[in-house]
């Protein structure tokens, strides 16, 4: 079979976009690498996006890839695709999961109205500095957010440990999102179209919600009877 | 004993890595046992220089990689410990010379005959890091007690747990335990509060460390100084003993310290 009809390439503003065809990805894998290994001036120092449609990718199966790509002398750039196991892969290596539109395009995450989105990603650890999560849903974290750590969602964001970082809950604005965290110190915080800056904390740490009530953004003990 | 390839390594640019390379690899080949360090900076390198070697250099690491010398022949031999070698970085050549993989064979054909290979990765996050961290079976990550530092070094464990790497440990250098009192700098909890990973040494602030590097001497050689001695324990770490945190001053956080992270 003849590679060209798995992988497709052209050229963007942020360097090159391959698109890939129907097939396994193992045999799209290595038709890539045939490609490469084919005209290697052409790819030498080009910065790759790679467009995977509706495939499930893991975080091992992009390690593979970019280090084999880096060997040669390309930057994997960009994986963008409708899987969120793939777009949290690619987050968490540091990868755009974007490509860079010339106008910006604001209905990537689906509008939530009232919570009509009721579904939620759970993220199990701690999210270090440079990791951002982007989700249309609900985002619950068990674990810290550690400064430097972002969190864009379009509905609530429940943090069971440390907000020090910046959290953006009802991004699409929705203003029944709320943010909750055992101990609540963000960077920053916004709901909907509201932003705070958080105020120095004074004493000791407490869980608490933060919700819009009459049009302000308000900080409450968050209590659970 | 098997061999083990440590990578010491930081985000920020600056922190201490080469000095913590040249210190633990000393301490580690004064005890007898072989001991090879890796310069990881490509383009910039400066271990031979902390190690006094510089004008010793024939062949450096990206000729072993290219074939152009045997492995040996770019081991340079200190010059009071002769367990203990150095195969530079090449100063001339960009850092895509070298690749993960050559990394790994490399370090694989040292461990036939290497207790301990260290190596110095550059600061950053981009390929010379990865080289480095690629043959890596224990990282450990520097930062000073700093906010920006303290953030790369998040950073680059949040990197390492997305790779599933082995967990790292750390150093938290130049401490300074009046600045710290007087609420200028943040304290070591400060800093495991935040990163939460196992913390194998701290390093105090210490002048000796500026002095021995100008000289090329190894400050944990030297019998005195808090510094050397800060190093020398994590040598004893990094071989498995069990060694308090020296009193730097406010006795309770070490406790503690020790506490929280034996509890790991
Ligand atoms: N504990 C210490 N006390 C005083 N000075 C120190 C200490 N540790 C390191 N320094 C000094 O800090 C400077 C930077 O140290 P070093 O070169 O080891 O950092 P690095 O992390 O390897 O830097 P780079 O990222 O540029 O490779 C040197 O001048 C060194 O002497
Ligand atoms: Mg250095």
């Amino acid at each position: 079979m003849s590679d060209t009809s798995l992988i497709q390439i052209k050229g963007i503003r942020d360097g090159l976009l391959v698109s890939l065809g129907e097939a396994s990805w193992p045999e799209l894998r290595s038709a890539l690498q045939e490609r490469i290994e084919q005209q290697p001036v052409f790819f030498q120092g080009a910065n790759l996006s790679l467009d995977v449609g509706s495939r499930v990718l893991e975080v091992s199966d992009l390690i593979s890839l970019r280090d084999f790509l880096s060997e040669r002398g390309i930057r994997l750039w960009a994986v963008v695709g409708s899987s969120s196991v793939t777009e949290n892969a690619a987050q968490l290596l540091g990868l755009a999961t974007r490509l860079f539109k010339p106008t910006p395009q604001v209905e990537t995450l689906p509008v939530a109205k009232g919570i009509e989105d009721e579904t939620a990603l759970w993220v199990n650890k701690t999210l270090r500095s440079g990791t951002r999560i982007e989700f249309a849903g609900h985002v619950i974290v068990f674990g810290d957010v550690n400064p430097g750590a972002e969190i864009v969602a379009g509905g609530s964001v429940i943090i069971w440990g440390r907000l020090r970082g910046f959290v953006h809950a009802g991004a699409q604005g929705n203003k029944e999102a709320m943010v909750c965290a055992l101990d609540l110190s963000p960077t920053q915080l916004r709901l909907a179209d509201e932003i705070a800056l958080a105020p120095k904390r004074q004493g000791k740490s407490q869980p608490e919600v933060v919700r819009i009530i009459n049009g302000q953004i308000q900080a409450e003990t968050w209590n659970f009877d | 004993m098997t061999s083990k390839v440590i990578t010491v390594t930081s985000g920020k640019g600056g922190v201490g890595k080469t000095t913590t390379v040249a210190n633990l690899a000393a301490a580690l080949a004064a005890d007898g046992k072989k001991v090879v360090c890796i310069d990881g900076d490509i383009g910039l390198r400066n271990l031979d220089v902390i190690m006094g070697l510089e004008n010793r250099i024939v062949y450096d690491v990206v000729d072993i990689v290219e074939g152009r010398c045997r492995t040996r022949q770019a081991m340079i031999r200190d010059k009071r410990l002769p367990d203990l070698f150095l195969i530079p970085a090449a100063q001339t050549r960009d850092k895509n010379a070298v690749s993960p993989s050559d990394m790994v064979r490399l370090c694989n054909e040292l461990r036939e005959e290497a207790d301990w290979i260290l190596i110095d990765s550059p600061a950053g996050i981009e390929r010379g890091f990865r080289n480095s961290i690629a043959p890596a079976d224990e990282i450990l990550i520097v930062t000073n007690p700093e906010m920006s530092a303290v953030r790369d070094a998040d950073r680059v464990i949040g990197l390492l747990e997305a790779e599933e790497k082995p967990a790292p440990s750390l150093i938290i250098n130049r401490m300074n335990p009046d600045m710290v009192k007087r609420g200028d700098m943040l304290s070591v909890e400060d800093v495991y509060d935040l990163l939460r990973i196992n913390v194998i040494g701290i390093v105090p602030e210490d002048e000796n460390v500026i002095i021995a590097s100008n000289r090329g001497t190894p400050l944990a050689l030297d019998g005195k100084g808090r510094a050397g001695q800060a190093f020398r324990n994590i040598a004893h770490r990094l071989n498995g003993e069990e060694v308090p945190f020296m009193d730097l001053e406010a006795r309770s956080i070490w406790e503690r310290l020790t506490k929280l992270t034996r509890g790991r």
